[in-house]
């Protein structure tokens, strides 16, 4: 313990169980912090930080901007919709011309799986990744298990089922990931369009009952339909879907169990879960938003001390 | 490396004593002041103090604080580690009170210049000040002095300090350690 094993965070696939916990243990003193009238500290007063994304993101951005802004950094955000990539730079090019303006960490969202280890291999930053297309985030994770830890005490050996769209979800991956690295169970529930051919292989079960899957688990994390990468149809209706992979109030009062609902954000209300699920005591979905600034700030911090 | 005990258990217990007499001398009553120990070591030095001065001096109550300074250091990304934090915990505002911070060695005056910012974040203290087992003279890079001093400790900048506490170490002794 005492430092990361990882000069940048690409992916919960290169970290180490570890890693997870010293994150874990400096985000329980950042959530104190957050939680004072004044929230700021100056540890990284000397650093400068891009967030540069090239995808849209409310949630994830400025959590990330507080993050840094409550340790003191220097920010400076870029996103691609009102920048020079329109005009043809690559992605080598804009991320070395904002680095020349001395920045020490990049920040990046990125729709191509894998831009974030591209960017680690050839420009001189650390990097951390925001979410890259259907790869992984990290962070997402982090919080996620963080916010699990927080409810249920440990993560090791719940049951954790994850529902939705599996196939295009970068949370879905970093989370089974992560809750394996820490001994949890993971399965996951969806349409079989939705569910990637050989998850299996990855040491999760799979579930096409949503019934079955919640009676099972311990907590559920509720995927987003993301309808912006669904380009072909893999369901017949948004209707259809939600009667078969909805959560609503009647179904968990009928599990023989209290279960926690999570969700990443931004919840298609009425679709995978109904507004009376998502604001129920059961559901944790504002401490998982709460949580990732703590847990932006550990990582950030974290990485920040191994910059020479 | 040579060791040779600076303070024994009972030297430290009458310094306590002492010390916890001067705090009563100045804030009888300890209603407008609180205990702040500096983490990590501090910690059982205030406690210890807040001990004495409720069950042998009669004082009722007193707040007692520890204050974790590791995100206010000057020293992030100068060491070859990663500095890692401990638990602050703090729960009453420190606005319009009397503080006294609480260590249990003063070298360089780095920590506790950290820790004067590091306060801010629980309000305005009317004043703040400084109690310290051992004061290292002759090492200060800081204009930061004590207003409690344990005992005064002339040491050379390869010697180290090394305060053990029975409930943490297993026993009250102070060495000083040559390397």
């Amino acid at each position: 313990m005492g430092e990361l094993s990882v000069k940048h965070l690409l992916g919960i696939k290169y970290l180490k169980e570890s890693d997870i916990q010293l994150i874990f243990e400096t985000a329980d003193h950042f959530k104190e912090v957050i939680n004072r009238s004044i929230k700021k500290v100056p540890s990284l007063r000397d650093i400068t930080i891009a967030n540069v994304f090239f995808e849209n993101s409310t949630r994830t951005r400025l959590s990330f901007e507080l993050a840094e802004k409550r340790l003191s950094a220097d920010v400076i955000n870029f996103s691609a919709a009102q920048s020079s990539v329109k005009k043809g730079e690559t992605l080598i090019d804009t991320v070395n011309n904002i680095l020349s303006m001395k920045v020490d960490m990049v920040v990046m969202r990125h729709p191509n799986p894998g831009a974030g280890i591209f960017l680690s291999k050839n420009v001189k930053a650390s990097i951390v990744n925001a979410g890259d297309g259907a790869h992984e985030h990290p962070t997402q994770a982090l919080l996620d298990s963080y916010s699990i830890r927080e409810k249920l005490g440990d993560v090791a050996g719940k049951n954790v089922v994850i529902v939705g769209d599996i196939l295009h979800s970068r949370v879905a991956l970093s989370n089974i990931f992560a809750l394996q690295l820490q001994g949890a169970n993971v399965k996951v529930c969806g349409p079989k369009t939705l569910l990637p051919k050989h998850i299996e292989s990855l040491g999760v079960t799979v579930e096409t009952n949503l019934r079955k899957a919640l009676n099972w688990c311990d907590v559920a994390n509720m995927l987003r339909i993301q309808n912006e990468r669904l380009d072909i149809s893999y369901f017949p209706t948004t209707r259809e879907y939600t009667q078969q992979f909805g959560v609503n109030r009647a179904l968990l009062d009928s599990l023989d169990k209290e279960i926690v609902i999570m969700h990443p954000g931004p919840i298609n209300r009425g679709v995978e879960i109904t507004s009376d699920v998502a604001d129920s005591k059961q559901s944790i979905i504002l401490n998982q938003v709460e949580n990732g600034v703590a847990i932006r700030m550990a990582v950030i911090y974290l990485l920040a001390s191994k910059i020479k | 490396m040579s060791q040779k005990v600076l303070l024994s258990s009972k030297e430290i217990n009458i310094i306590l004593h002492r010390l916890a007499c001067q705090l009563l001398e100045n804030h009888l009553d300890f209603k407008n002041t609180v205990l702040i120990g500096i983490q990590p070591r501090g910690i059982f030095v205030a406690s210890r103090l807040a001990k004495i001065l409720q069950e042998d001096y009669g004082v009722k109550k007193i707040d007692l604080g520890f204050l974790d300074i590791t995100f206010y250091r000057d020293d992030f990304r100068r060491g070859e580690k990663t500095l890692e934090a401990n638990k602050t915990k703090i729960d009453f505002l420190v606005e319009d009170r009397k503080v006294v911070f609480v260590d249990d060695v003063l070298y360089t005056g780095r920590s506790i210049r950290a820790a004067l910012t590091a306060i801010q974040s629980f309000g305005r203290p009317l004043e703040i000040e400084l109690l310290t087992l051992i004061d290292r003279r002759f090492s200060r890079h800081l204009p930061i002095q004590p207003n409690y001093r344990g005992r005064q400790v002339d040491a050379i900048n390869g010697e180290k300090v090394k305060v053990m506490w029975e409930e943490n170490d297993g026993e009250d002794v102070i060495y000083l350690v040559k390397t």
